[in-house]
This record gives structure tokens, C-alpha cells and sequence, in this order.
């Protein structure tokens, strides 16, 4: 069983975004970077299969050299070996396209990537790669079980779940749930030191032109003051959502 | 020609759908096209489209897609969607259809758009990013566009136009490595991304034998529940409700906060919202920066009263 797990290098949950270069780039100062949250779900729920049933689980990601720390974290953590893309992405189909690339030359059994990307919020590259791929994908997964060459997917549907069983080759998106907070793995120094000693393929990009592009960024409107209401007075919040917010 | 698919849950169009037909609509009138809407296995009225600007509608029904593949359902509709815009919303199962036909098209594709386009050639469209914090103009050049659309970004507007149905039935082949065994729907439920209006409740709450008051209020203002992610991670409530930055991002026209501090990764994923409403004990919480209206106090008094007030301002309206 091979596992290939896609990880975003994103900036920290708690970022301040600014753009800069008349608001066409986003502004890298000060900014700290993460694994992307959806992607570590998906790392663990892979070493999982890893530790249980001796899964080889590598990760990959599109990214210039500024993004090997985070990716050493990702091996640290667990990973059996490391691959990356060498270009900065501008474009989430070119990521998509690199990435079952590689997973199809790799003959990966089973391709994790996470929902969403926190920076760009896409919710894209995982449902191309499958299109890529022409096999089956499943989105917003919360639970997978891995039985010889079939699994079985739990997703999330409107108020509920869906079981699905699938066989293998497959692309999957996982999401927050797909293993409990609890469980979620985090490095220790042995896996820092041992990191350092595992296979890092560095591969060129096959792909470019790309189909859509940033043009500008702007920064969203900034809600007017705080109107106080009294908690004594609750008739008042009731008059302002029907009669001035209108929502009501 | 333009087309949108539109979802429905068990046979009924979702309310997004409405949403996504005036955004086809408005796409059409620009461009001086007419708008297609799909469905398939819907049992609801093409009527209900007609109202928001679908010019024409077809019902696909087949049999082997009552339970849901993306795959499959993209090869059926790729059959059909011979238009230089391709819509959908952007739920879970749309953005899961949407990329094999992006492929089929060798199309531009462009998710959770959140305006209506700013010009035409180019194709120029905002879209939020970075969670909310930011905004981007994104442009293609394709001739061929696929674009799902964020849910509550501009609303339904009704546009009606004298329409025409047609009904295809097809028999797709089932698909043997591809089978959903159990669905498992709690009923009655509003979905809090499809919600216009959403209560959402934290820590603050201290423990989830508390909740009957927050789905109390949820009911009389028939509005959604959410939760901050400590509330998911202690299971409290389940990890469906847990909005913010790495949970749901939701955009609906009231979120109305109770017992939640108003982290930085909350508010991402709640900041699009038109009006927001923080109840805390706290005045120094940060919700309130984020928010238009504040009430300072303790949520066990003010909630019962607030869904006291709510009632029988429903009753009166
Ligand atoms: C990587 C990462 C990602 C994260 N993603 C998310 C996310 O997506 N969504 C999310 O929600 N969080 C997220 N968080 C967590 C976030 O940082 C906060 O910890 C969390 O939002 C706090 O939840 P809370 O407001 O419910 O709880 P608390 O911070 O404990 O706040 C409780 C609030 O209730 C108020 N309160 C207490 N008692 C009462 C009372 N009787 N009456 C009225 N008010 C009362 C308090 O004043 C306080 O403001 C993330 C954190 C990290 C590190
Ligand atoms: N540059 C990248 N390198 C590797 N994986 C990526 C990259 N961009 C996106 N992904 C994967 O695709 C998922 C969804 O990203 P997105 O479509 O950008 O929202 C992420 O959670 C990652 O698993």
C-alpha cells in the first residue's frame, strides 16, 4: 500500500494577511508557516495505516525551497519520504496536474489531500488531481478504513453521513474529524533527527501556462463600530435586526 | 448557453439553487444568452427556476445515480453542458462533480466566487481569500468556464421568465467500485452552510447539556446551529457544526454569536456574514470588534429572554 499525502505550506491560523506591490501580491513579511490544518488530518490519518498495516506514506508539495521546513516537519512527524515540486504554483490546475503526475509515475494506491487550503481557499486541487487521474474521488471525508484493495469511506453529507466502499486506485479529500483532535500526530526529537536522514526527491515541473490569474487583491470591508445594546432592553436588538439589518 | 446544475436533497432544490439560477441569469443578460438549469432526479417544480430566470430546465432522471458519484454524474451532465459557462454551487457535491468536467472541457475553473463578474473578456470575478481576510479579483481568458459560486453571496433575486421543461431519462451503468453503503441523515436539521441564518454558540456555554436554549432559539428564528472548534473537539456538538478558519466558512445574512470569544480562526470563517450579533460577559471580548450589534451579559439570561422577545416578534409578524 502507497500512500501519497499532499501538503500545502500555508500561513499560521492566527496571520495578519496585508498585500503589497499596489495590492497584486500578498505580503510574505512576518508571515509564519504551517502545515495546511485539513492536510495534517490527512497525514495522520496515513501514518495510521502506516503504524497498522505498514503503509509507505510519502508526501508531496508544489513549492520553491522556501517551503522544505515545513515538509521536514511533515517527515518528522512521520512520513516515510519526502517529494517536491520545484516551482512556486500560481496556478491550482498546474498543481493539480504535478501532482498526479507524479502519483501516477509513483503508483500511488491512495492520494490524501486535504479540503481546503486555508490561503487560497480553493477546495480545488483535490477533485482535479482525481479528474487528472480519471478515478474515483470523494470529498469532505471523515473516516477511512483500508481493507486489502478496497476502502471504506465515511464522508460528510447536509446533516449527516454517507458510507461508500470503493476500490483502489482512489483521491480523497479529508477534513477536521477524519481523526480525533486527540490523535492528531506531532513530532518528537527522534522524528526531528530522523527526518533529516530521509529520501527528498527534488523534481522539475512538467507544467505551465497557466488558465487563471490573480489580478489584485483587496482587503474586505471593515465593519462600522459596535452598537451596544442593553441587556435589559432586548426589544431594542429584536427592532434593530428586523428594521435596520433587515434580516429578521 | 449557460448552465447550472442544481442540487436538491431528497428531490427537492436546495436553496442555493435559486441563488445560483439569478447568478446564471445575470450572466445571460450580460452576454445576451439564455440560461439552462440541470437537475437530476429532482421532483420538484421547473416552475420554482422559471421565477429566478431559467429559461429552460432538464430533469435527468436515472435510476443508478439515486445515490450519489461524482464521476458519474459528471460524465452524465458533461453530455449536456455544451456552454461556454458552466455553474454550480460550491457545496461538497458540486465542487466533487465539478472538476471531471473541467477536464472533459479543458476548462478554466474558478471556485467560490462571491461576486458577479466584474467584465466579461476577460473574465473577471472576486473571490475571498486566506479565509475571509482577503479579497481577489481573479481573471481567465478561457473560452470555456467552469465556476462554482460561494452560497449566500448575492442572493436569490427573482427574474421570472416564461420557461420550458424537458425530461431525459438516462440508464447509466453502475459503476461496481464505487458503492455507497449507508446514509445516515439526522432530519429536520437545517444545514448550517445552506442557512440564511445561523446561531452559533462556544465555551461559553460551559457544557452541552446546555444547548436546549441555542436550539430553542434556533427554532423560533428557524436558523441553523454552530459551534466554535473546542466545542467540536470536547464533542460536545458534532464536528458538522464547527465553523471558523479549519472548520465551515459560512457567509449567511445573520450569525448570531453566543459565549464565544472571537478568535482570530473563528472569526475567518464567519466575517462574511452580513450581520453579526455577539452575546458575552465579556466585555472585552474580541467578538465585538467584529461585530454590528453587541450585548454585554451573562447568556443564560439574556438567551432566554432574547428567544422570548423572538417569539412573540415571529407571532406578531
Ligand atoms: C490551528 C488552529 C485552528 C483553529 N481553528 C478554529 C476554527 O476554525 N474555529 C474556531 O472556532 N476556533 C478555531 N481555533 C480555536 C480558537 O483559537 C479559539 O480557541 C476558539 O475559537 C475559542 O472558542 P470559544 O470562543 O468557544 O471559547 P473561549 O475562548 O473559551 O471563549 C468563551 C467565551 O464565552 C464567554 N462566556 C463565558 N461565560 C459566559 C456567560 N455566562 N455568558 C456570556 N458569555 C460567556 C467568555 O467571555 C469567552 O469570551 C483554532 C485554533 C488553532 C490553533
Ligand atoms: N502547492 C501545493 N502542494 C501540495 N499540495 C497542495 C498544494 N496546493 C494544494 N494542495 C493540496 O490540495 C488541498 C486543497 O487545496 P486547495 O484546492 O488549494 O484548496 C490542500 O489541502 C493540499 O492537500
Amino acid at each position: 500500500m502507497k500512500i501519497l499525502v499532499a501538503i500545502n505550506c500555508v500561513p499560521d491560523t492566527t496571520s495578519k494577511i496585508n498585500f503589497t506591490n499596489n495590492n497584486k501580491e500578498f505580503d510574505k513579511n512576518g508571515i509564519q508557516y504551517i502545515i495546511n490544518p485539513q492536510d495534517e488530518y490527512c497525514l495522520s490519518k496515513a501514518l495510521y495505516f502506516q503504524e497498522k498495516q505498514g503503509a509507505e506514506v510519502s508526501i508531496i508539495t508544489v513549492g520553491d525551497i522556501s517551503v522544505e521546513p515545513v515538509m521536514r516537519k511533515a517527515l518528522a512527524i512521520g512520513a516515510n519520504n519526502a517529494i517536491r515540486v520545484n516551482i512556486q504554483p500560481t496556478d491550482s490546475e498546474l498543481v493539480a496536474k504535478e501532482i498526479a503526475s507524479v502519483a501516477k509515475e509513483g503508483q500511488y494506491d491512495l492520494i490524501l489531500l486535504g479540503k481546503e487550503s486555508i490561503d487560497y481557499n480553493g477546495g480545488l486541487v483535490p477533485g482535479l488531481v482525481a479528474a487528472e487521474l480519471n478515478c474515483a474521488f470523494v470529498n469532505a471525508v471523515t473516516g477511512l478504513n483500508i481493507d486489502g484493495k478496497t476502502i471504506q469511506v465515511v464522508r460528510e453529507i447536509d446533516n449527516g453521513k454517507e458510507t461508500i466502499s470503493i476500490e483502489l486506485p482512489a483521491v480523497l479529500a479529508g477534513q477536521e474529524g477524519l481523526v480525533p483532535e486527540n490523535q492528531l500526530k506531532i513530532p518528537n526529537i527522534r522524528g526531528i533527527m530522523t527526518a533529516k536522514n530521509k529520501p527528498f526527491t527534488v523534481v522539475e515541473p512538467k507544467f505551465f501556462g497557466n488558465k487563471v490569474n490573480v489580478v489584485e487583491f483587496e482587503k474586505p470591508i471593515i465593519r462600522s463600530n459596535v452598537v451596544w445594546v442593553d441587556k435589559d432592553n432586548l426589544d431594542e436588538l429584536v427592532r434593530l435586526l428586523h428594521e435596520e439589518a433587515k434580516v429578521i | 448557453m449557460i448552465y447550472a446544475y442544481i442540487e436538491n436533497s431528497k428531490g427537492k432544490f436546495k436553496k442555493a439553487a435559486y441563488e445560483l439560477v439569478s447568478y446564471a441569469k445575470n450572466l445571460a443578460d450580460t452576454v445576451g444568452d439564455s440560461v439552462t438549469a440541470l437537475t437530476i432526479n429532482s421532483e420538484d417544480s421547473s416552475e420554482l427556476l422559471y421565477k429566478y430566470g431559467a429559461n429552460k430546465v432538464i430533469n435527468i432522471q436515472d435510476e443508478a445515480l439515486k445515490s450519489f458519484n461524482p464521476k458519474e454524474y459528471a460524465s452524465v451532465l458533461s453530455e449536456i453542458m455544451h456552454g461556454n459557462y458552466i455553474l454550480f454551487t460550491h457545496t461538497t457535491d458540486s465542487a466533487s462533480i465539478a472538476p471531471y468536467i473541467v477536464k472533459k472541457k479543458s476548462a478554466a475553473y474558478i471556485t467560490q466566487a462571491i461576486s458577479t463578474p466584474l467584465s466579461m473578456v476577460p473574465f473577471r470575478v472576486k473571490r475571498s481569500v486566506f479565509s475571509g481576510k482577503g479579497i481577489a479579483v481573479v481573471e481567465t481568458k478561457e473560452p470555456i468556464i467552469v465556476l462554482t459560486l460561494s452560497v449566500n453571496s448575492i442572493g436569490a433575486k427573482e427574474n421570472p421568465v416564461s420557461g420550458t421543461e424537458e425530461n431525459i431519462t438516462v440508464c447509466t451503468d453502475i459503476d461496481p467500485r464505487y458503492t455507497v453503503k449507508q446514509e445516515e441523515v439526522i432530519t429536520g436539521k437545517l444545514d448550517v452552510k445552506d442557512a440564511e441564518l445561523v446561531i452559533g454558540a462556544g465555551r461559553g456555554m460551559k457544557g452541552p447539556e446546555n444547548w436546549g436554549m441555542i436550539e430553542d432559539l434556533a427554532n423560533i428564528l428557524g436558523a441553523a446551529t454552530a459551534c466554535s472548534k473546542p466545542v467540536s473537539d470536547l464533542g460536545w456538538r458534532s464536528h458538522s457544526e464547527h465553523v471558523g478558519q479549519t472548520g465551515k466558512i459560512i457567509s449567511p445574512k445573520l450569525y448570531l454569536s453566543i459565549g464565544i470569544s472571537g478568535a482570530i480562526q473563528h472569526v475567518a470563517g464567519v466575517n462574511k456574514s452580513k450581520t453579526i450579533v455577539v452575546i458575552n460577559n465579556d466585555p472585552e471580548a474580541p467578538f465585538f470588534k467584529s461585530a454590528d450589534y453587541g450585548v454585554i451579559g451573562d447568556l443564560f439570561e439574556v438567551v432566554p429572554i432574547l428567544t422570548k422577545k423572538l417569539k412573540a416578534f415571529k407571532e406578531a409578524n
